[in-house]
């Protein structure tokens, strides 16, 4: 048993912990530990990927208590994926928060930056639903200060909003967690899949409600509509690596829904049956509209992002209201995109910011010092955004779209329509920040070139070519994941139930 | 008992509710620890109610009562806990900086 599954929870909490207690009045030392962390994580993150890809999946028992009684960690395709898109794109971010000193704007920055690291890659390797909740908390913890970074009066009452619309989802997660526990008696991922299958008819109901409650959770988590509402004051107010980070904090919640209605509720149990993807198409085609709209409505350039960030969580949720393996391949593939994608929309919106008074898209402002270059990574970000060729948004939404052909009248006419609605909404606001500047005849006012700020951007642009260029290894190895997805026996072997370990 | 209990978590449930949705801060925090009490005791009624039975193993137990219940009880009492300190802090914070407690944002709060 490979002790290495623990690492990515264990190691940010104890650099946290060392990072408040030992370092917390030299930001230097803070900078390099925090960074060394990260670059750590990600290598183990990369190892756990490679792992993962060779290997069944792996099950990790805290305390050597056999499943279902302890709690374990599970290791398998689906999670080490998302634990090392995690950790890039921490890396990433980090570079972009050292080459901006957003870290110097307020106190504790890198130990709060670890202890969500903690939080998010644990919420991906748990393989019992009470830990869930868990680590939902710790990175919700972390997300609350991280949110509130560098204060603000506009900031800081967002941030309520933000606490308090997902203490109320906490607490509904409660009582999903109660419902399942009081019918099958368990709350391991694996005993619950087995339990679930086999419940009598008479429990039928009951489970229904709190497979219902789980997708209320999660559809908050994932920003499905009617529940988004916390999403665009949060990630418009939040600093702008912080907002960028949380474009994988969205991604929890689409990783949940793959995870527990693909293991424990497939539309093959007799008592839940269809329901959740008869609920989760509807709400998923209202979310790729809202979003698209708000896109073309948004009133500052981080509204803008988070309006497309919203789009993106739609489209991935079209795409997994189907339950086969094929949409599920392509939703796999349209989440690594979107989080890259969104993530670096948020970057350059805070480049903006840091260059002009205001992000406003209602009026020109004059032009900014290295104007060219940001408008170039804004064209980048927007056309991979609103999913035109030649980007991977392109051929992610073709992939959904070739997927979903069976009810390609309904799904494509959305997915179409709301694409051109985001083309034009980025046009709308490229030409107001960027070509409108021109009008006017100041010089810009001189600003820092943060070299490792725009590296952090490029390496994002980047990632987005490598994974439009090895399209086709890449989609092989979702496919390989989502089939594996759909027929989870290898998932609930590993959890040997009921075998001391 | 199982009645009580029910009638409990719902008049819990529903003032929480209620309170949750007035429109300034203080009100809703209170009402976010109601809904935490009423969602506590669901958890702690999952596990079967029993009167009088251990919940570890003991010599000469009629029966067992579920410890699991209690564990994650335990659990979720200490996660509400720590939330409310932290939503109460902000909530102050907030109200030092804009002047008012009022939880919807106005104009002039954007941008």
């Amino acid at each position: 048993m490979t002790h290495w599954i623990i690492a990515p929870v264990v190691m940010p909490a104890m650099l946290a912990a060392i990072i408040v207690i030992g370092m917390r009045h030299d930001l230097a030392l803070q900078r390099i530990v925090g960074l060394v962390g990260t670059a750590l994580l990600a290598v183990i993150a990369g190892a756990l990927l490679f792992s993962a890809t060779t290997n069944e999946p792996e099950v990790y028992y805290l305390g050597n208590w056999p499943a279902p009684f302890g709690i374990v960690l599970v290791l398998d395709r689906l999670s080490a994926l998302m634990v090392a898109l995690t950790a890039v794109l921490a890396l990433i971010i980090q570079l972009y928060v050292l080459g901006t000193g957003w870290d110097a704007r307020g106190k504790h920055f890198h130990a709060l930056f670890q202890f969500q690291l903690m939080g998010i890659c644990g919420a991906f390797l748990t393989g019992d639903a009470f830990n869930l909740f868990v680590f939902f908390e710790v990175l919700l913890i972390a997300s609350y200060g991280l949110m509130i970074h560098g204060a603000g009066r506009a900031r800081l009452r967002a941030g309520v909003q933000y606490v308090a619309f997902n203490l109320i989802g906490s607490t509904l997660f409660l009582f999903a967690l109660a419902t399942t526990y009081a019918v099958t008696g368990t709350l391991n991922l694996a005993d619950l899949a087995v339990k679930v299958a086999a419940l009598p008819e008479g429990d039928a109901a009951l489970i229904r409600v709190a497979g219902v409650l789980m997708l209320l959770v999660f559809a908050i988590k994932g920003a499905l509509v009617p529940l988004q509402f916390w999403l665009p004051g949060t990630y418009a107010n939040a600093p702008g690596p912080v907002a960028a980070l949380f474009a994988v904090m969205t991604k929890v919640g689409a990783y949940a829904i793959i995870r527990i209605f693909t293991l424990i509720f497939p539309p093959t149990v007799a008592a839940t049956g269809t329901l959740f993807a008869d609920l989760l198409l509807p709400a998923a085609l209202a979310t790729l509209t809202v979003g698209a709209i708000g896109v073309l409505g948004a009133s500052s350039l981080p509204r803008l992002a988070a309006f497309a960030g919203i789009a993106s969580m739609g489209t991935v949720f079209v795409a997994l209201s189907a339950f086969t393996p094929a949409a599920t391949a392509s939703a796999l593939y349209y989440i690594v995109h979107s989080t890259l994608a969104g993530a670096m929309l948020f970057l350059v919106a805070d480049l903006v910011a840091h260059r002009r008074q205001g992000t406003s898209l209602g009026q020109a402002m004059p032009p900014m010092a290295q104007g060219g270059l940001i408008a170039a990574l804004f064209f980048l970000a927007g056309i991979a955004m609103a999913g035109m060729p030649p980007f991977s948004g392109f051929l992610g939404k073709l992939l959904i779209l070739d997927a979903m052909r069976d009810q390609a009248a309904l799904i494509w006419s959305f997915v179409l329509a709301t694409s051109l609605i985001l083309v034009l909404g980025f046009a709308r606001a490229g030409s107001v920040l960027f070509w409108k500047a021109h009008a006017t005849d100041v010089d810009p006012t001189p600003h820092n070139p943060e070299p490792l700020a725009f590296a952090a951007v490029f390496a994002l642009a980047a990632l987005l070519v490598a994974l439009t260029v090895l399209a086709g290894p890449v989609m092989a190895w979702m496919e390989a994941t989502a089939i594996y997805l759909h027929a989870p026996a290898p998932y609930v072997d590993a959890n040997r139930l009921g075998v001391q370990p | 008992m199982e009645l009580l209990v029910a009638i409990a978590v719902g008049l819990l449930t529903t003032a929480g509710l209620y309170l949750v949705l007035r429109q300034r801060t203080f009100p809703v925090i209170v009402g976010l620890s109601l809904l935490s009490y009423a969602v506590n005791v669901f958890i702690f009624a999952s596990g079967r109610l029993a009167i009088g039975l251990p919940p570890i193993i003991a010599d000469g137990a009629a029966g067992y009562t579920d410890p699991l219940p209690q564990a994650l009880v335990l659990t979720a009492i200490v996660i509400s806990f720590g939330m409310t300190a932290v939503i109460l802090i902000m909530a102050l914070g907030s109200y030092l900086e804009a002047g008012h407690d009022r939880v919807d944002m106005t104009g002039d709060d954007a941008e």
